[in-house]
């Protein structure tokens, strides 16, 4: 048992399944703004980024760890809503290309403003747990403290943001207003607040992420922290389904394990070659996504 | 009471309203007719805030409903159900019903059994998507979504659309007994002249965004003019 538990494979699926729920994480923060605005964020690995120096820079000042985090995604809250109201707003509605090109542009600012401020040197954060993997009979098993909080928080993440929309009202209103907000506003629902409510959330999902990372001993925190992992987490929300928060994070979990055995068994070069494939492969099968459903009838 | 007065609406340089008068007085059903163009969902949009005016004014009961935005509205008692239905057909029967009961002052389980009561076929549906249901269902849906806000007032917009005879007679009794019941202003916009007529106590006949006709349901359906060149129901 215990050699089957330390084994090469169990191994993959375990590492996989961590950096997984990382992807799946990015994953949903882009689908929440696309659903609500239609709009796809490439600055959705920048903002948090920022929001994250933000709140941990105050590290710097001997407040806690836990009480950085808590800044950090207040910050992103904070940034998510002015982005969306100042730089946004007036993008609805206009060609599918400029809002492409505002958040590159963007994207770009933000990683100039923050190298600027805060150098391109990785600043280590303080690891909350050890990063030390377990040992079961003497060998390293794929598992630590570090990578059980990683799982755990993107669990707790995953299941807030499904209660919220499923069972609040405040759901209700977001989810309406990104489906049908002429109609929502005939309703009542204040279409405005809640898009930039789904900015707030977003940006504040990715800053938990970008959390997640940064505290990672081996990662640390820089200006590019989230390129390489916003590039895994843009390809897992495309096959997923950009309108499906369910298929994002189940389709960064899948990919995470599949690219670790890629990493594994062929070469680390390879990883991003593939994850392009699945993407390729997976747009020319179901350009909608995996799990996007069509629910439209003629009657 | 809906109170239009003097109001004109422009797309550019295409003139959709004419300074359009007209009431429509709480308790009865007030018919928009008219041909396509004439300008009759232009008007209830513009009545709901989706669309802004270039003049005139328009009041429901004492409050000014110009220049305030369409969410504010509803919030005012002015429930609208848009042309095609608006239903959100990802929702379920319920989300739907809980959409239209947010901004109403009314116990929720009250408000769905009320509704249920009302459209039985909705509670037999109430956990299937929205958009699985027949054009005649969804229409139900769409009103029970806007009457479990407890409106003062109902825009319909040509809720007829595409369904069958028999299903558009019942839907023109159902509107009637709302309206009676619930002692409602309503603003019924249709290009079926005939079904409207039957159910209506006043009729507004629209033609290239204006009032050529504005009167009793009874008298508008005698109108030989008015039946043969506006509302095109030749015997």
């Amino acid at each position: 048992m215990d050699s089957f538990l330390t084994s090469r494979i169990v191994t993959d699926i375990l590492s996989g399944l961590t950096n997984g729920v990382v992807y799946g994480l990015v994953a949903l923060s882009l689908v929440l703004v696309w659903r609500s605005t239609r709009i796809l964020n490439f600055a959705q690995g920048a903002m948090p980024m920022f929001a994250t120096y933000l709140g941990m820079g105050l590290l710097s000042y001997h407040f806690g760890y836990w009480a950085c985090v808590v800044i950090s995604i207040a910050a992103g809250f904070a940034i998510g809503g002015v982005t969306e109201r100042v730089l946004v707003r007036g993008l609805y509605g206009k060609p599918e290309i400029n809002p492409i090109v505002v958040m590159v542009g963007f994207l770009i600012v933000l990683e100039a403003v923050a190298a600027a401020i805060w150098s391109t040197l990785p600043r280590g954060l303080p690891s909350p747990f050890s990063p030390i993997d377990w040992q079961i009979g003497g060998k390293p098993f794929a598992m630590s403290d570090f990578s059980v909080y990683e799982i755990v928080t993107a669990l707790v993440v995953m299941t807030a943001v499904a209660l919220l929309f499923r069972f609040t009202k405040l759901g209700l209103q977001l989810r309406a207003a990104a489906l049908a907000p002429e109609v929502s506003r005939l309703l009542g629902v204040r279409v405005g607040r809640m898009l930039t409510l789904g900015w707030m959330l977003s940006t504040a999902v990715g800053t938990i992420t970008t959390v997640l990372v940064a505290s990672n001993f081996f990662t640390g925190l820089t200006p590019q922290v989230m390129d390489g992992i916003f590039a895994f987490g843009f390809i897992a929300a495309a096959v997923g389904g950009l309108d499906s928060p369910v298929g994002a994070i189940i389709s960064g979990v899948v990919m995470g394990i599949i690219l670790q055995f890629v990493g594994d068994f062929l070469n680390s070069n390879a990883i991003i070659l593939v994850a392009l494939a699945i993407l390729i492969v997976s747009l020319m099968v179901r350009p909608n996504g995996i799990f996007t459903k069509s629910t439209a009838r003629r009657v | 009471m809906i109170s239009v007065d003097g109001l004109s609406v422009s797309y550019g340089a295409v003139q959709a309203l004419r300074d359009v008068t007209f009431s429509a007085p709480t308790g009865q059903i007030t018919a928009v007719l008219g041909s396509n163009g004439a300008g009759k969902t232009t008007l209830l949009r513009t009545i709901s805030g989706l669309q802004s005016p270039t003049k005139g004014s328009i009041h429901l009961d004492d409050h000014e409903l110009l220049g305030q935005k369409p969410e504010n509205i509803a919030r005012l008692g002015v429930g609208h159900v848009p042309e095609g239905r608006g239903v959100i057909g990802e929702f379920t029967v319920e989300e739907n019903l809980r959409l239209g009961a947010l901004m109403a002052q009314v116990n929720l389980r009250e408000g769905l059994e009320e509704q249920y009561t009302q459209f039985p076929v909705l509670s037999e549906r109430r956990r299937q998507a929205a958009a699985k249901l027949s054009g005649g269902e969804r229409q139900m849906l769409a009103m029970a979504r806007a009457l479990i806000a407890k409106p003062s007032a109902l825009l319909l917009d040509e809720p007829s659309l595409g369904l069958a005879p028999l299903v558009t007679s019942q839907l023109m009794h159902t509107i009637q007994h709302l309206c009676r019941t619930n002692h409602l202003t309503v603003v019924l916009v249709e290009q079926n002249a005939s079904s409207a007529l039957r159910i209506a106590d006043r009729a507004v006949v629209l033609h290239l965004g204006k009032v050529v006709a504005n009167d009793l349901a009874p008298v508008v359906a005698e109108d030989e003019n008015l039946r043969q060149y506006y509302l095109g129901m030749v015997e």
